[in-house]
């Protein structure tokens, strides 16, 4: 006679072990199968299809009630487990008990919920069986309808685009840094959420959710910033945990999961576990493979036959239409680890190998995911790949000669292959531009284009050169900001125009820098490239200035600060002056200067007191002098026709309006200016880097001049008629300047690279452009505009310049 | 080993550092892009710059004063300069900042 078998739960991974017992041996048991749901096994998986309406339930049922009548299992279907007891070998049921000789759990997982006020409301719901499913289905036909999707791992994205498809305005919230954090690095994480985007879904990383508002249903999301996100619906995915309840009940052995022997078996030799309620030797399971095996191994111990259940590489993918990436295997970054990387970022494809001594231990991939299950293959099969490793990431197709190089595997290209995605060139196009007498890189960039836009195709392009030319071609080295790319500051500062690229991570990733996040030399160069171009898109980060920027002083050889407050074209008063003094004894400053810029400096300031003297300074009704800055210094003055007799306009006058109209902006480098009241020049006006000089029939505008390392006189860029019109030629060479020179160029510098004539064209002839230039001036100005230290000495700010912990303290207690 | 609670790591600016004063002299400690955190020496052995005050990247450091980059996970400077850092040991336990105690120690010897 049959054992008797009891079931709870009918999902994916208890559904397969049904269908390996009943077909090794269909008499064994008699099987009884409960299930919470109201229905039987269905593929969960396709939830997501369910949801963006490419398939419907019925597409996805697995076992029917035919199946279940012909294989004579007893069905209770909707019908909660209250208790097992394993004394009297039941289960109990809310329609009454069933007793068993052997006991299969299967209940799953719960998906986690996080403790936010809000969480119970009506339309703040999961997404793990075919009513969340619904539910979802039927929010979307709200007009309008917006849903905000906590979780940005493989269940949420797939809600979400889900939903999207739907018609729904869709928010994702993630907690962490980038999508699918397990399954994919950062490189690959953020060109997932660039095609997201694309596809009109917003993403909030590093969102953490406060509560969820709504007085009778849910109405918004808060997160802990306080941003308001209006929602109709609220879908929780941001994870799962082990459903051990009747588990724990019974006490059976649970830690996380349900604790399993290697033969599936729970701590009681008659019950066994399986799926994602199970924890197996320290490690718990969410995706299906793995519970596959999981459910051959408890067939096998039902039947009284040897087998072990060994977890194996898990590959992922998402099954969003369009947004194609693979991810295998074990890609953290660690010791003795090394990458292959490949990238495309015009093509959005991106693909990385692990590896660890000659064995690939991980793979992910974005946009080209065909080669997927070969690296997947030798993932699994700890295959030594040190034969093939050069030319390994171009996949299965470059595999199987002898000694392939990376030449060859471009040498191999067809002639109708694209080498530049962004201006669609071909191969062959190319061919037949070198053939043609265009032989460098500059010369297939003008006759062709390749490589002429986002740039990455540029080695491939040289590759090009290289094997057509043969040793004619001697690939230049261009010089590159730094060693994290190979593009110039003019490539640079080009593409974050052209691509719109509007934050740090968007240039790493998009002009592939082969750092994380870029080094000393370029990552102030890129923040400073950012705030110019995209002053309200692009939030400054003090992290990625030098030290003088971020403490708003200058450091000095001893690791103390000198502090410069503005005087406006060099004119101060008594009551600053006593302000000055006052704050000198009292933070016992060592010395004080008299600048060259016409301040005053004091030298030796303790980094800790800086907010303190700052607080002082603006209590006397003083500002930031941004001597440390990479913008605008001073503005140095003589005392012009108010006071000497030589003096032909209000040079002080025009001098603060010009400070006033430019104090606060950044520039690639330092700015001074100058105003003299007549051509004797007594500020100096014509080696600064604008300065202008007063005559009786206006203003003589020079710019471009220098007295550093290099000393040179100003070129007259215009004169002009009225101090309005100085201060607009003014205003809008500093905008032409911040927009288009390289960070550390001073103007003068800059000048001789773009030429005076242009600058010219560009300011005096364009009337037009040069109000369009100050327009973009002043809205930078909206924004930076403001006194440092003011906000650095508020109370939440201040602390921050002292040390962290003093241990010398706590020793001595 | 025993660790002394020196704070949030949230205090730390992300690709950031703070100073913490001890017997032994100042000890940065740096919290990467990644909330990786280490604690080195805040000195740079050329000038003595204040290394708390570079800029953080990747898990390096650069010295604000002349340059140089020293690897935060062993404390040698890169490239061609020549010289090395202390390094401590440092964790983050929910979310708390754990210094090796054995500053403390050696500060009172």
């Amino acid at each position: 006679m049959s054992k008797k078998l009891v079931v709870i739960g009918a999902g994916m991974a208890s559904g397969r072990v049904l269908e390996h017992l009943l077909e090794a041996d269909k008499e064994a048991y008699d099987v009884t199968l409960f299930n919470a749901e109201p229905r039987g096994n269905y593929n969960r998986i396709m939830l997501s299809p369910v949801l963006s309406g490419e398939k419907t339930y019925e597409d996805i049922v697995t076992h029917d009630a035919d199946w279940y009548e012909e294989n004579g299992v007893t069905c209770r279907f909707g019908e909660h487990v209250t208790q097992i007891d394993r004394e009297r070998k039941v289960v109990v049921g809310q329609n009454g008990e069933v007793a068993y000789d052997k006991l299969l759990i299967a209940t799953g997982s719960a998906p986690f919920i996080i403790p936010v006020p809000g969480k119970d409301l009506p339309g703040v719901i999961a997404y793990r069986d075919l009513e969340d499913t619904n539910a979802m289905i039927e929010a979307s036909g709200i007009e309008g309808g917006k849903a905000v999707v906590i979780g940005g791992g493989l269940l949420g994205l797939e809600a979400a685009a889900g939903l999207k498809a739907r018609g729904m305005d869709v928010t994702v919230l993630h907690l962490m840094g980038h999508l699918m954090e397990r399954q994919l690095d950062e490189a690959a994480g953020y060109l997932l959420r660039r095609s997201l985007e694309d596809k009109g879904i917003e993403i909030k990383c590093q969102a953490s959710t406060a509560a969820i508002l709504g007085e009778d249903k849910v109405e918004a999301v808060m997160l802990q910033d306080k941003t308001v996100i209006p929602a109709d619906l609220v879908v929780m995915a941001v994870g799962i945990r082990p459903e051990t309840r009747l588990a724990t009940d019974t006490a059976l052995e649970v830690e996380r999961g349900i604790t399993v022997s290697d033969a599936m078996v729970t701590s009681d030799p008659d019950v066994l576990a399986v799926g994602e309620c199970v924890e197996h030797r320290g490690q718990l399971f969410g995706l299906v493979a793995p519970l596959y095996d999981q459910a051959k191994v408890v067939a096998k111990t039902l039947l009284d036959e040897a087998a072990e259940f060994e977890p194996k590489e898990v590959a992922t993918k998402l099954k969003v239409t369009g947004c194609d990436l693979f991810s295998a295997g074990d890609f953290a970054e660690g010791p003795g680890r090394e990458d292959i990387v490949f990238r495309d970022p015009a093509r959005g494809v991106y693909k990385r190998l692990v590896l660890e001594g000659d064995v690939l231990v991980g793979a992910v991939m974005y946009g080209d995911t065909a080669d997927g299950n070969w690296f997947f293959g030798l993932i699994k099969d700890k295959t030594d790949v040190s034969e093939m490793r050069e030319t390994l990431i171009f996949g299965p197709a470059y595999q199987g000669g002898d000694s392939l190089d990376p030449m060859a595997a471009v040498a191999a290209l067809p002639l109708d292959a694209e080498i530049c995605g962004c201006n669609g060139v071909s191969k062959g196009q190319i061919v037949e531009a070198i053939q043609a007498g265009s032989t460098d890189l500059a010369a297939i960039k003008a006759t062709t284009k390749a490589s002429a836009s986002c740039g990455t195709c540029t080695g491939l392009v040289e590759q090009v050169l290289a094997t057509t030319l043969g040793d004619d071609f001697v690939i230049p080295a261009p010089a590159s900001i730094c060693g994290c790319t190979d593009l110039t500051h003019e490539d640079v500062r080009r593409l974050i125009k052209s691509k719109e690229l509007k934050s740090q991570e968007a240039v790493w990733q998009e002009l592939g820098w082969k750092s994380r996040n870029g080094c000393h030399v370029c990552r102030p160069a890129i923040n400073y490239y950012l705030l110019a171009d995209w002053p309200v898109e692009y939030q400054d980060d003090p992290q990625s200035r030098f030290v003088n920027e971020r403490k708003h002083a200058n450091i000095q050889k001893d690791g103390t600060y000198s502090v410069v407050p503005r005087m406006w074209g060099g004119m101060t008063t008594p009551n600053e002056l006593r302000a000055i003094a006052d704050a000198a004894e009292k933070y016992n400053v060592p010395a004080v200067h008299v600048t060259g810029g016409q301040r005053i400096d004091l030298l030796g300031v303790k980094g800790e007191d800086l907010p303190a003297i700052w607080a002082d300074l603006n209590a006397a009704g003083m500002i930031s002098g941004h001597a440390y800055a990479k913008g605008l210094r001073t503005v140095k003055t003589c005392v012009g026709k108010e006071h000497c007799r030589f003096g032909t306009q209000d040079s002080t006058g025009l001098g603060i309006k010009l400070e006033e109209k430019l104090w606060g902006s950044w520039s690639p480098h330092k700015v001074k200016l100058a105003v003299s009241g007549c051509p004797r020049n007594c500020a100096e006006a014509t080696c600064k880097d604008i300065g202008v000089v007063c005559v009786d029939s206006g203003y003589q505008v020079g710019v471009a001049g220098a007295a550093g390392m290099d000393v040179k006189e100003t070129e007259r860029l215009m004169d002009c008629t009225t101090e309005e019109e100085t201060i607009e030629v003014a205003t809008a060479f500093m905008q032409l300047y911040r927009e288009n020179a390289k960070y550390l160029d001073r103007p003068y510098k800059w000048v001789a690279k773009v030429g005076l004539d242009w600058v010219k064209e560009q300011i005096v002839e364009d009337i037009e452009n040069r109000k369009a230039l100050v327009e973009r001036f002043e809205l930078s100005q909206s924004i930076y505009q403001k006194d440092p230290w003011a906000e650095l000495a508020q109370e939440e700010e201040a602390p921050k310049f002292a040390p962290l912990a003093n241990l010398t303290l706590e020793a001595a207690e | 080993m025993s660790w002394i609670d020196i704070g949030s790591i949230e205090q730390i600016p992300v690709r950031g550092a703070r100073v913490v004063k001890t017997k032994l002299g100042c000890i940065a400690v740096f919290r990467t892009a990644e909330d990786e955190v280490f604690a080195t020496s805040d000195r740079c052995p050329h000038k003595d710059g204040p290394l708390s005050e570079g800029i953080v990247h990747g898990t390096s450091v650069t010295c604000p004063l002349h340059n140089w980059v020293f690897d935060l996970n062993t404390g040698e400077a890169q490239g061609a300069d020549e010289g090395k850092i202390d390094t401590y040991a440092i964790r983050v336990e929910n979310g708390r900042l754990m210094l090796d105690a054995a500053v403390m120690e050696r500060s009172a010897a």
